[in-house]
């Protein structure tokens, strides 16, 4: 049997999401190990870029943060933040961002700033970083979550970044021309949001998950009803993995996806 | 005799820089960006030299901002996101004192502060943008109505306009311009004239320079002009934005800066152990900080074994194989 890691299924769950030609931001940890996974295992002509200013790098080896000097390597371009986001909402470009969370709700908002009252938090997080902005900006956003109940709330103590809002057509409603919340990537599975309502439901359990856990593990209702078993990585995926884009093994190993708290 | 006649006036030393510049209560900006050319060996100054009061504005900030945090020279922060990246996902000395109410925070985002350090460098008092639209970043406003008397502080967080130029509702945000007293960076080089030449990726550093009412420099080398002036297109500043050089080879340690040396995970993982911990972290600042006499003694502390791995490949840019867990 492939013995495999969160991470690394989580990474390649999320690369499938990528298609030539789209213009990928990725933030740190596990997404970093998707966007790179993305551009050597499916889709070769995607660009990776960093909301640091960083476009197409090399990465020979995995960046540990979004200003890693490993960004700026074989680089098309080094700029900075306002060049980057000139990327992150142009026009004429698709792009998709991955993002981590501490909370998630139905409709794909994402709090990455506390928990409890923002004033006196009982957890005070990093903060919004460019989240709240590719959130706004972007094509779409595919979220790293680990699935926990406390995690995929009713309602989030902070809303950091916008999904789909209300749902339905609140989105557009705000004066946000594009984007929105395209998938979720957890630990135990895939989720993606319905068409019209913008709710989140389960497409996808991983090799090993019931669907009774993914529901057990989920705040609020969701329906499963589409929900297949995902396949396993491929013994060539997770070579590619693991010998090519974190040949140090610094996140495809880790436990836990990113935020780690 | 002076080697650099044209910058004589403008170079000193750190004391120097730190007491003339960086008064308690100013409004200070730092470039760099989490783990990558945070301006540290001015970041120890101005903790070494017990400033207070400072009004601290971030994008997204790692190493300095939490030094500066812990040795209680902040008292106010703007900021979009505090983190060291793996190596402290949100800075432990900020979560602490925003758990504990020991500062006063407002929360922005990464293109927001952005614009609004550009808005200042502009000369404009506001820029619009989408960001935040729906957002709790509209909805909680850090600052109490007495804070918003201050001086360098904005009268509203930010306010709403719809699209004068579109028939149909389009609401964006607008931001309030930041104009900080001090800007300090961390650069590659500045040329014996005073240009100034930031190597990798600029954030938003030009941006935080042009905005401030005075500019100190540390830099990893003092280069010839004649040299600087061969390929323009890389220089990030002009001379006249530039108020203190100050030469600090490794000024950026434990943070990176590219094609020098790559961040040192020994002494980022130590610090996170040691940020976790009241009485621990005490002694890393007296240890780090406060006993430490010059940059020289802090080089010697960090040691030539470390110097020597994090060194970077001067054609990649970062130290390959270095190990990073």
């Amino acid at each position: 049997m492939i013995q495999y890691s969160d991470n690394e299924m989580m990474a390649l769950a999320a690369g499938r999401f990528i298609k030539d030609g789209d213009i990928v931001f990725a933030g740190t940890g596990v997404s970093m190990l998707a966007a790179t996974a993305a551009k050597r295992i499916f889709a070769p002509k995607a660009v990776i870029f960093f909301e640091t200013g960083g476009i197409d790098p090399s990465l020979d080896e995995i960046p540990m943060a979004v200003a890693d000097l490993r960004v700026m390597t074989g680089t098309s371009l080094n700029s900075g933040l306002i060049e980057a986001f000139s990327i992150v909402g142009h026009r004429k470009l698709h792009t998709v961002a991955f993002l981590g969370a501490a909370q998630i709700d139905r409709y794909g908002n994402l709090n990455t700033t506390c928990i409890g009252d923002y004033f006196k938090p009982r957890t005070r997080f990093s903060g919004s970083g460019g989240a709240c902005d590719v959130a706004a900006y972007a094509s779409g956003v595919i979220t790293f979550m680990q699935h926990e109940k406390r995690r995929f709330v009713e309602k989030l103590d902070y809303l950091t970044s916008v999904g789909w809002y209300k749902g339905g057509n609140s989105r557009k409603e705000l004066g946000l021309r594009r984007g929105g919340a395209l998938a979720v990537v957890t630990n135990l599975g895939v989720l993606r949001f319905h068409e019209e309502t913008k709710e989140m439901y389960l497409t996808e359990y991983f090799p090993g998950v019931t669907v009774e856990k993914i529901v057990e593990s989920t705040g609020f209702p969701i329906d499963t009803s589409m929900a297949v078993e995902a396949e396993s990585p491929t013994p060539g995926e997770l070579q590619i993995l693991r010998e090519e884009v974190d040949p140090q093994r610094l996140i495809c190993q880790a436990i836990l996806a990113a935020p780690q708290r | 005799m002076n080697r650099y006649p044209e910058i004589a006036d403008r170079l000193m030393g750190l004391d120097e820089a730190v007491s003339r510049f960086v008064k308690d209560g100013c409004q200070l900006a730092i470039g760099g960006f989490t783990i990558t050319r945070n301006p540290m060996a001015v970041a120890y100054e101005i903790v070494r030299q017990r400033v207070k009061d400072i009004h601290l504005v971030c994008h997204s900030h790692g190493q300095a901002l939490d030094v500066l945090i812990g040795a209680g020279c902040v008292r106010r922060l703007e900021i979009a996101y505090g983190g060291n990246g793996r190596y402290a996902p949100t800075c432990v000395r900020f979560k602490k004192a925003v758990q504990r109410s020991e500062i006063e925070f407002e929360d922005y985002s990464n293109y927001q502060m952005s614009l609004r350090f550009l808005a200042g460098a502009l000369g404009m008092p506001f820029l619009p943008t989408k960001s935040g639209l729906g957002s709790d970043l509209m909805n909680y406003e850090g600052f109490s109505p007495d804070i918003r008397k201050e001086a360098k502080v904005a009268s509203r967080k930010y306010a709403m306009m719809d699209n004068p130029f579109s028939e149909e509702r389009d609401e964006v945000v607008l931001l309030p311009a930041l104009t900080p007293d001090v800007t300090i960076l961390h650069a590659q080089y500045v040329g014996d004239d005073g240009t100034v030449r930031i190597k990798g990726l600029t954030f938003a550093d030009i941006e935080q320079a042009k905005a401030a009412d005075t500019v100190i420099i540390t830099c990893e080398d003092i280069v010839p002009s004649s040299f600087i002036r061969m390929d323009p297109d890389q220089n990030s500043l002009p001379p006249f934005f530039v108020d203190a050089i100050v030469k600090a080879p490794y000024g950026a340690h434990p943070t990176a800066c590219y094609g020098f040396y790559d961040y040192d995970p020994k002494h980022l993982n130590l610090y996170r152990k040691v940020a976790e911990d009241d009485a621990l972290f005490k002694g890393y600042l007296d240890e780090w900080v406060y006993g430490v006499n010059s940059w020289e003694d802090y080089l010697a502390k960090v040691g030539m074994e470390m110097i020597l791995k994090i060194k970077a490949n001067p054609v990649i840019g970062y130290a390959p194989g270095l190990d990073r867990k």
